[in-house]
């Protein structure tokens, strides 16, 4: 030990990590309403409706609705509760 | 991100999309939520700025992470059927030791720069003896809470005790003399060390009695390198604030894309004494005998100035409105300056009133702007005040962007320059009920 000191660790405390599953999968999306969210970055609108578009030419058995969260960076319950009560998948973006 | 975990949560499949410089910062962030597998896709960097036929080449060509067709990624990711890693999620327990592994004092300088536990400047290294004699500078116990810090809301917080501060109050070179301060800090819940792409800082303004104990400057360059205390509190809470989050690492906790060189330390004392005007924490409602601390969450742009000449007027609005408005203006002034203000017949509330009535820009130049956008359109939209009449206004139309409450006003300085600084730093709201932010008495 000659020569070495002990010190102390600088790092705060992480909470514990519990795992959650993933939602199931749809097996199509065909005649499925499947939620676009905008979330409200910059230009993130844009995207949506190009989004949008390409499902409307290119999977059109597909129901796609833009749906936008009442402000950008917090939660929405509200919005998230609307998509699942009819709701079967969702896209959310552009996160930046 | 966290929208995205909430919904699979709910039983929807989500498929989360972001740029492709966050992929580091979105796997981290769903192994944190247990959801390591979630099923992130991602499309090149910038989706700011382009137009809808740039973006909806992204959307037909590949995605940079992955390298696969970026449509199939996101079809296959609401679709494709669960593993039994999808099923499970992941769970462990993370700990954080009380003390290192013993080593020499090289090896661990070494160690705590491989692990980014410093900005890269010389630290003191955190032995027990030395924590011991910091913790001597309250009478709380060690092991109290302080609080808790996150790199930015979206992010897990960590929790902190006193112990844990002081380790990085030594790191700091603080003395024990200053711990009060860190901890009002520490306990602020406002990270020095914010992961926002626009890269924040958190300057902090002193006030009270506490000052004078512990001898910090507010004169001859207040907000320079000249004063122990003044250097090593601000270093503090920068170091705290990276440590006690959970880092502060480019690319996973972090995300400025300029930095900010406020970054390694930022905190000043007020010049009462030499003021003609109430104190800071005054204004804000503590008492004259109250020590506090006021952290304010910006330091993103800084115009500066003098005077007031003849021409204040001019110099003031073109400083106001140079302002990036996302983020509302401290201004700092020498005490020539605000003197200078009241022969002029201003109160401190006049002239923020005045800089508040006369801060005005055409509507398209105050919302043409990416965070104005991003943060203030959606209140807009929903019809909260002032921000909505702002969205109604005509594109020409000149509008108000700041309310007197945004901005504040300190004064400082060595009175060899009649100067003035206007520096990005928003004021923290305290929530109804709660206990205020930055009191240090409670601390000592």
């Amino acid at each position: 030990m000659a020569g070495k000191i002990t010190v102390l660790d600088p790092r705060g405390y992480p909470p514990k990590v519990v795992g959650k599953r993933l939602a199931n999968r749809v097996e199509s999306l065909d005649g499925k309403v499947l939620y676009l969210i905008d979330c409200l970055f910059d230009n993130a609108d844009v995207f949506m409706e190009q989004l949008r578009l390409w499902f409307a030419e290119h999977l059109p058995a597909v129901e796609t609705r833009i749906i936008r969260p009442r402000e950008s960076w917090v939660d929405d319950p509200d919005m998230r509760a609307r998509i699942a009560a009819d709701g079967h998948a969702a896209i959310i973006g552009v996160g930046l | 991100m966290g929208l995205a975990l909430a919904l699979e949560e709910q039983g929807i499949p989500t498929v989360p999309i972001s740029t492709h410089v966050f992929a580091r910062l979105a796997k981290a962030t769903s192994l944190a939520a247990g959801m390591p597998t979630a099923r992130n896709c991602f499309v090149p960097q910038p989706v700011v700025g382009r137009t809808a036929s740039e973006l909806r080449a992204y959307i037909e060509g590949a995605d940079p992470v992955s390298r696969r067709p970026f449509m199939q990624e996101v079809l296959e990711g609401l679709t494709q059927p669960l593993t039994d890693e999808d099923l499970k999620g992941a769970t462990f327990e993370r700990s954080t030791p009380r003390l290192l592994e013993p080593d020499t004092e090289d090896n661990l300088r070494q160690l705590f720069i491989e692990q980014n536990w410093t900005d890269f400047l010389p630290i003191v290294l955190p032995t027990e003896e030395r924590v011991e004699a910091m913790l001597r500078g309250t009478s709380q116990a060690a092991d109290r809470i302080v609080g808790r810090l996150r790199p930015t809301s979206f992010r897990e917080a960590w929790e902190f005790d006193i112990e844990k501060v002081a380790v990085n109050a030594v790191m700091a070179g603080a003395r024990p003399e200053y711990l009060p301060v860190i901890l009002a800090m520490a306990a602020s819940g406002i990270s020095a060390r914010s992961s926002s792409t626009t890269s924040w800082a958190s300057i902090s303004v002193v006030n009270g009695p506490i000052r004078e104990e512990i001898g910090m400057n507010s004169g001859v360059g207040a907000l320079g390198p000249y004063n122990h205390a003044n250097a090593t509190i601000g270093r503090a809470y920068c170091l705290l604030s990276q440590n006690l989050q959970g880092g502060s690492v480019p690319g996973d906790t972090y995300m400025g894309t300029l930095g900010n060189n406020w970054n390694y330390t930022a905190c000043f004392a007020e010049a009462e004494e030499r003021s003609p005007w109430s104190p800071l924490h005054v204004d804000h409602g503590f008492r004259p005998t109250d020590s506090t601390v006021s952290v304010f969450f910006g330091g993103w742009y800084t115009h500066s100035g003098f005077g007031p000449r003849e021409t204040w007027k001019e110099k003031f609005i073109r400083c106001l409105t140079a302002t990036d408005h996302f983020s509302p203006p401290l201004i700092v002034m020498d005490p020539l300056v605000a003197r200078a203000f009241v022969d002029l017949g201003y109160s401190k509330q006049s002239l923020i009133e005045w800089c508040a009535e006369n801060a005005r820009l055409p509507a398209r130049q105050y919302w043409d702007d990416q965070w104005i956008t991003t943060l203030i359109k959606p209140h807009a939209v929903a019809g909260v005040e002032p921000f909505a009449s702002r969205w109604k206004a005509a594109p020409d139309e000149m509008i108000s962007i700041f309310r007197p409450e945004d901005i504040n006003i300190v004064v400082t300085g060595g009175e060899t320059q009649g100067a003035f600084k206007m520096i990005s730093g928003r004021y923290p709201a305290r929530r109804p009920g709660a206990e205020p932010i930055g009191l240090i008495d409670v601390w000592r």
